[in-house]
């Protein structure tokens, strides 16, 4: 055992350090740096899921019954595949008409009925009792396992105020109001408390993994030695087949698999961080398998921690559901255990504080503030700011909602195993989902209809569940149970209608759901909705269609700014009311406040914003206090639809128009720019062209004005320059020849003569023609060609030409007397290629891309006046109109390789001639 | 709401999971023979849920084409 002080003091230390993490995490909110925003930290909140129910409840379940934990999780698995569907939906909804808990929800959607949303809210605080019962239930008896000498007797409290059970709800009021309740928000978004429940669910996942690893791998040798033992004991082998003798187990299956689907939704703390805490909606796309990731890692040492418990345990009296501490303690590993009672504390904490706050927020604003607000007194002193209002009457509620726990905790919770407890809530919230689920997707479900359905259902939980479980722990008789209300036999709450063999959850789930769907269709096909109704069912279900711009405006009337600037200081506060009103001022363009259009959109920005403090029944009775309505009529709604569909498609059409106008215009740009450079290069062109053509002419003219100016000049000096002159007139005649073959080409005229050719024989052309200009500065060329080549079609001269230019470029290049040259011919079924490889001087990389522009002579060429700068350029091109592509490779100092590959099937590149 | 890849791979796969988690699927692991030294039921269980968050990683975290 440990000492009640340690696991208090250390049990407070951990509370504490939440309340940092979630109040660093609102500052960093407030400072506009979310430490929230993130899916893993979304995914991981979500899994305020496993609660004490799963800490300590699914080996108990697992202890009796095997595999029957596991529905309980398979359910939100089945429900994470569709929460992109359905969540995102829900998302969407609450987001644009700042809903912020489920009451809300669903009353918003029906005409933002008050009604609906006190209905909606009974039946959360009721259903949710048990469930804050389980929590209270599981943590205070795990304190007093830790607590208790190993072979002691937990002694029950002898009165009522050393109770630690009362201690720990009061305690743990305390922290909700002071995580959940410091101020008030009008979207009710809670950063800090959000990264403290990713905090805690990491913590009770690794404190969770901590104790199946010691139990699976301290204890016993792995998993199969558990199972193996187990095996050998009867009782517990039994443990491991599907029905265990139930009847009817794959329908209780099926109904636990579905009830776990719906509550993963329908929780109001699952709904609180999953749809009011959301950030972004595409942290949802991680989150749908993160959250079911955790559940199954949370999960899989729940069957050896339960079956090595009962192994090492035998027939000692030893709760199952504190498995999780007493192996560890029997060990001897009592760290271990306060770490994992931590953990468990986690689970607890994390589930009520959230839940807690959700459920006091509905409290709050569906149930207390309806009534408040119409009562005529109170509407007459309540002129000003009514925000501490607010706050005072959500810590009342939470105070209320846990003492409620409590007691239901010493009514029923000590008769009842954790889960079945649990179970008894899910299928409470279970509920909401015809109302909810139809809302969205169906556009003729009524108030009636949802008030039926919910209120029947919600009356049928209570009768076949609720009011047996309090029998069963005998505070009232159970005569009503064992012979029916009245001694009427087919009225007994478990076999409803006679209706046996079923177990009293799936018993009790199919008759509440039965009767609350049949309800809610059949009242809503009863009559026709309301004007109200459609109209929000309008928003709803088609929330996915409406952009924000052409969002249509359910309403008409006369208001005045002054008066709804008041109304939302009185619940939001003097100072956030000024200031929404002055960025709403700058959004439709008015300079003040009072300069402000008083329309329809403005009556609905304030609801909204209304909405998310007090809700939308509350904040549509406050706004029609202060404003003058027009009844809206169907045609009234029809009309404004008809007018925000058409204002739709012309933005449509104007937006289509826009994006086509703007695509022209990159076209046009696009155009103009390519003409610009065309243009730029023609001017390089010429003037390079002009400039190449005027050094020939500049010796020619020098050295014949030379031989005119000097008649006696020698003549062995004459005929040099006459030599000098013939060569000067050779490169002109050569470089106009270039230009005007390039021109053509590039014009496309050129005329070719293809035929088939063999390549080998080309080289052996090329190589005899240059062979001289090698002798003469002792380069010498090596030829690596295979001994036949298939011919390929070509046009033989253009290609002698390219090969020329390669060959000369390479001897320029080669070093005098030490140069060696060396021409690779390779063959494949595709093409040939060809490469030229000299030992040079090589070029820069940076340099490499010029080498194939027209006039760009490579640096470091020796004889610089023997080339035109257009025989790469006229190369590449000849080789690229037989569909084929030329490169260089080189770096300084390793030479350079010019090469060039020609494809055997010419693209079809129809020969022009 | 159908219209999408992902919508539709959704519903199937939701579809699927209910399928194999439910009887007459579930029903074939129910017998007295064990791998890895699990039992085949709860190994059952377990391989179904963790191929189904495979797929549904699959699905979400596809990136689009274009």
């Amino acid at each position: 055992m440990l000492s009640p002080y340690l696991v208090i003091t250390v049990s407070f230390i951990y509370l504490f350090i939440l309340f940092a993490v979630a109040y660093f995490g609102d500052k960093r909110a407030e400072a506009g740096k979310s430490i929230i925003a993130s899916p893993w930290v979304y995914g991981l909140s979500m899994a305020v899921y496993c609660t004490a129910w799963t800490y300590f409840g699914s080996v108990g379940r697992a202890a009796s019954s095997g595999i029957w934990f596991m529905p309980i999780y398979l359910g939100p698995m089945l429900s994470m595949i569709l929460a992109w569907l359905v969540i995102r939906k829900m998302i969407r909804i609450a987001k644009t008409y700042r809903i912020t808990s489920i009451a809300d929800f669903i009353a918003s959607r029906y005409g933002k009925s008050p009604l609906l949303a006190g209905l909606v809210t009974i039946i959360t605080v009721v259903g949710i009792v048990p469930y804050i019962a389980l929590q209270l239930k599981a943590i205070s008896s795990g304190y007093e396992v830790m607590t208790t000498p190993l072979d002691g007797i937990v002694k029950s409290p002898s009165v009522w105020w050393s109770d630690s059970t009362l201690y720990m709800a009061l305690i743990l009021a305390g922290f909700t109001i002071i995580f959940g309740t410091r101020h008030l928000d009008s979207s009710e978004r809670h950063e800090g408390l959000v990264a403290a429940i990713a905090l805690e669910s990491v913590v009770k996942l690794l404190a969770f993994l901590a104790v199946g690893m010691f139990v699976t791998y301290g204890i016993f040798n792995g998993m199969s030695d558990i199972f193996f033992q187990a095996s050998a004991i009867p009782e517990i082998k039994a443990l491991l087949t599907f029905d265990q003798g139930r009847s009817f187990a794959y329908t209780q299956w099926f109904a636990m698999t579905l009830l776990a689907m719906l509550a993963v939704v329908f929780l109001p703390r699952q709904f609180q961080i999953m749809v009011v805490e959301n950030v972004d909606e595409q942290h949802l796309k991680r989150a749908v398998w993160v959250f079911p990731l955790y559940l199954l890692l949370i999960n899989i040492f729940v069957l050896p921690i339960a079956l090595g418990g009962l192994i090492y345990f035998g027939n000692a009296p030893v709760n199952a559901e504190t498995f999780v501490l007493s192996l560890p303690l029997a060990q001897g590993q009592n760290m271990l255990a306060l770490f994992v009672f931590v953990g468990g504390l986690s689970a607890v904490s994390g589930m009520v504080i959230v839940e807690v706050i959700a459920i006091s927020t509905m409290v709050c604003n569906d149930l207390v503030m309806p009534v408040l607000l119409r009562n005529t007194r109170f509407g007459e002193r309540s002129g000003g700011d009514l925000t501490a209002l607010l706050l005072f009457i959500r810590r009342i509620a939470i105070i209320g909602i846990l003492m409620l726990g409590y007691l239901y905790f010493h009514l029923a919770g000590e008769a009842y195993a954790l889960v079945s407890i649990g179970l008894i809530s899910f299928a409470a919230v279970a509920q909401f989902s015809p109302a909810l689920l139809g809302g969205m997707y169906w556009k003729n479900g009524t108030r009636d209809g949802a008030l039926a359905g919910l209120s029947l259902g919600f009356a049928m939980w209570i009768y076949t569940l609720m009011l047996p479980s309090i029998a069963k722990s005998g505070w009232i008789s159970e005569d009503f149970l064992n012979l029916g209300l009245f001694g009427i036999e087919w009225l007994k709450p478990e076999q409803f209608l006679g209706l046996t063999g079923l177990d009293n959850l799936t018993h009790s789930l199919f008759w509440s759901l039965f009767i609350n769907i049949a309800a809610y269709v059949a009242v809503s096909l009863w009559k026709r909705p309301s004007a109200h109704e459609t109209s929000q069912a309008l928003l709803f279900v088609d929330v996915f269609e409406r952009t924000h711009i052409a969002q249509p405006v359910f309403w008409q009337g006369r208001a005045k700014v002054t008066d709804l600037l008041h109304l939302a200081g009185r619940f939001l506060g003097e100072k956030k009311a000024q200031r929404l009103f002055t960025d709403y001022a700058l959004e439709v363009g008015a300079n003040e406040i009072e300069n402000i259009p008083e329309n329809a959109t403005l009556v609905q920005f304030v609801e909204t914003n209304l909405t998310g403090a007090i809700g939308s029944a509350s904040a549509r009775i406050m706004v029609a206090s202060v404003v003058d309505e027009e009844a809206l009529e169907l045609d009234d709604v029809m009309r404004i639809l008809e007018e925000a569909s058409q204002l739709r498609a012309y933005s449509v059409a104007l937006e289509e128009k826009s994006r086509s106008l703007e695509q022209a215009t990159k076209e046009l740009q696009v155009a103009n720019e390519q003409l610009k450079s065309l243009d730029r290069l023609k001017d390089n062109f010429m003037s390079s062209v002009t400039h190449e053509l005027r050094t020939p002419l500049t010796s020619i003219r020098a050295m014949t004005e030379l031989m005119l100016d000097d008649p006696n000049m020698v003549e062995e000096q004459r005929l040099e320059f006459l030599s000098i002159v013939v060569a000067e007139a050779e490169r002109l005649s050569r470089l106009v020849n270039q230009v005007l073959d390039m021109a053509k080409i590039e014009a496309g005229h050129a005329e070719w003569h293809s035929n088939e050719v063999d390549i080998l024989d080309l080289i052996k052309q090329s190589v005899s023609s240059i062979s001289s200009a090698y002798k003469e500065r002792g380069v010498v060329l090596e030829l690596h060609t295979p001994k036949q080549v298939p011919l390929i079609h070509t046009d033989a001269d253009r290609l002698i030409q390219v090969l020329l230019n390669l060959l000369s470029n390479a001897v320029k290049f080669a070093p005098e007397d030490k140069g060696k040259v060396e021409l690779h011919l390779r063959d494949s079924t595709k093409g040939i290629t060809v490469e030229v490889i000299d030992n040079g001087v090589g070029i820069a990389p940076e340099k490499q891309n010029l080498v194939f522009e027209k006039f760009r002579q490579v640096e470091g060429e020796t004889n610089n006046q023997s080339g035109t700068g257009l025989g790469l350029p006229i190369s590449r091109q000849i080789i690229e109109h037989f569909g084929g592509h030329m490169w260089l490779r080189s770096e300084i100092g390793e030479g350079a390789c010019f090469g060039f590959f020609l494809p055997r099937k010419k693209l079809d590149l129809s020969e022009k001639s | 709401m159908l219209k999408g890849m992902t919508s539709q791979r959704l519903i199937a796969l939701s579809l699927t999971g209910i399928a194999f988690l439910n009887f007459p699927l579930l029903a074939l692991w129910d017998k007295d023979i064990y791998i890895l030294g699990w039992p085949l039921l709860p190994f059952g269980l377990f391989l179904v849920w963790g191929l189904l968050i495979i797929a549904l990683v699959w699905v979400m975290e596809k990136r689009k084409p274009n």
